[in-house]
């Protein structure tokens, strides 16, 4: 199935999603509040998005992105959805229900990069330790004691 | 002669004399020294690998290079059963308390190789990062240090080899540092 297919559907749910073809994949730009609605129709859509191969966030310093791959194993076709997050609250809706792999991919956000994972059945820290403090992955991390100033 | 040739020089046979006689012969030696000599030709490793350098440490241990040659006989999977630990790779935070339980319950004497750059120092990479340790010898003392990312199967080699004549020396860790005889 190709692109303007893609386009064409998520436009029809959400005219305001932006698109991005200049990459490998076709990259949609969405706000965090659509994210839960679009993921659940296009996991459920005739492209059968069943595959989340890839969730992960970066730190923009102005905003936080969330970024998700996603793909088909029936069809092999992929698509990557970006939502933009205020960085001094980032909160997003989880799809640990919707892709099992999210569960863990999101703890692993949450601990690197704070992001809560709204009703998320578990959402503690994956790897850090309990008495870690600040999120690592940031841009603004400070840890004078491990890490020298470049 | 550096220290090195000098140790090298006198340890390259059986330590003491040996005195042919009529039916057999009489070695004049000294104890420590025989003790010393059996301990550096039999010393087994942990099997401790964190990151790649532990592919270049099974690679030593395979029949290529075969480190069994020299007296490494057979990796241990137990640190009570093992004389040496290789640390093959990067330590990072959470690992740390882990290597110094392993290094504990190992019996002594016990001696440390650090393989590679993550081991010496942190890493050419992830040095500069919230979770990795710079150095393995800020948890646990170190006897040979092998630099390279990873090192070369024979740079390892080279570094057992270093290690069996420390132990030949009789000298401990802290006397080598300040290379004073005991």
């Amino acid at each position: 199935m190709t692109n303007e297919e893609f386009k064409q559907y998520i436009t029809g749910l959400l005219p305001s999603a932006v698109f991005d073809e200049t990459g490998e994949w076709l990259n949609v730009a969405i706000d965090a509040q659509s994210w839960k609605p679009l993921a659940q129709s296009l996991r459920h859509s005739q492209f059968d998005f069943d595959y989340l191969f890839c969730l992960t966030c970066i730190d923009w310093k102005t905003h936080l992105t969330m970024v998700y791959h996603l793909s088909s194993t029936t069809y092999r076709h992929t698509i990557v959805i970006k939502a933009q997050l205020d960085r001094t609250n980032p909160e997003i809706e989880t799809v640990s229900d919707i892709w099992r792999t999210a569960e863990f991919h999101e703890r692993e956000v949450y601990e690197l990069f704070g992001v809560k994972f709204l009703h998320h059945p578990d959402l503690r820290r994956l790897i850090l330790t309990d008495d870690f403090e600040g999120y690592p992955l940031r841009k603004d991390f400070q840890d004078p004691v491990n890490m020298i100033k470049l | 002669m550096d220290v090195r040739e000098e140790i090298r020089d006198h340890n390259k046979d059986f330590p003491g004399e040996i005195h042919p006689t009529p039916g057999g012969g009489i070695i004049v030696s000294k104890f420590n020294d025989i003790v010393n000599w059996a301990r550096s030709n039999s010393l087994w490793p942990l099997t401790f690998a964190t990151s790649c350098c532990g592919i270049e440490m099974m690679s030593v241990a395979s029949s290529k290079y075969d480190f069994s040659r020299f007296g490494f006989e057979v990796a241990r999977a137990t640190p009570r059963q093992a004389d040496v630990i290789i640390i093959a790779g990067t330590i990072v935070n959470k690992m740390a308390p882990v290597l110094k339980r392993l290094y504990d319950q190992m019996a002594d004497p016990k001696y440390v190789i650090a393989m590679g750059a993550c081991a010496i120092s942190g890493g050419p990479f992830f040095y500069n990062t919230y979770s990795v340790v710079k150095g393995a010898d800020h948890v646990i003392p170190v006897d040979v240090y092998i630099p390279g990312c990873p090192p070369r199967p024979e740079a390892l080699l080279h570094a057992l080899i270093a290690l069996q004549e420390k132990i030949k020396s009789g000298w401990t860790r802290e006397q080598i540092k300040g290379e004073k005889p005991a």
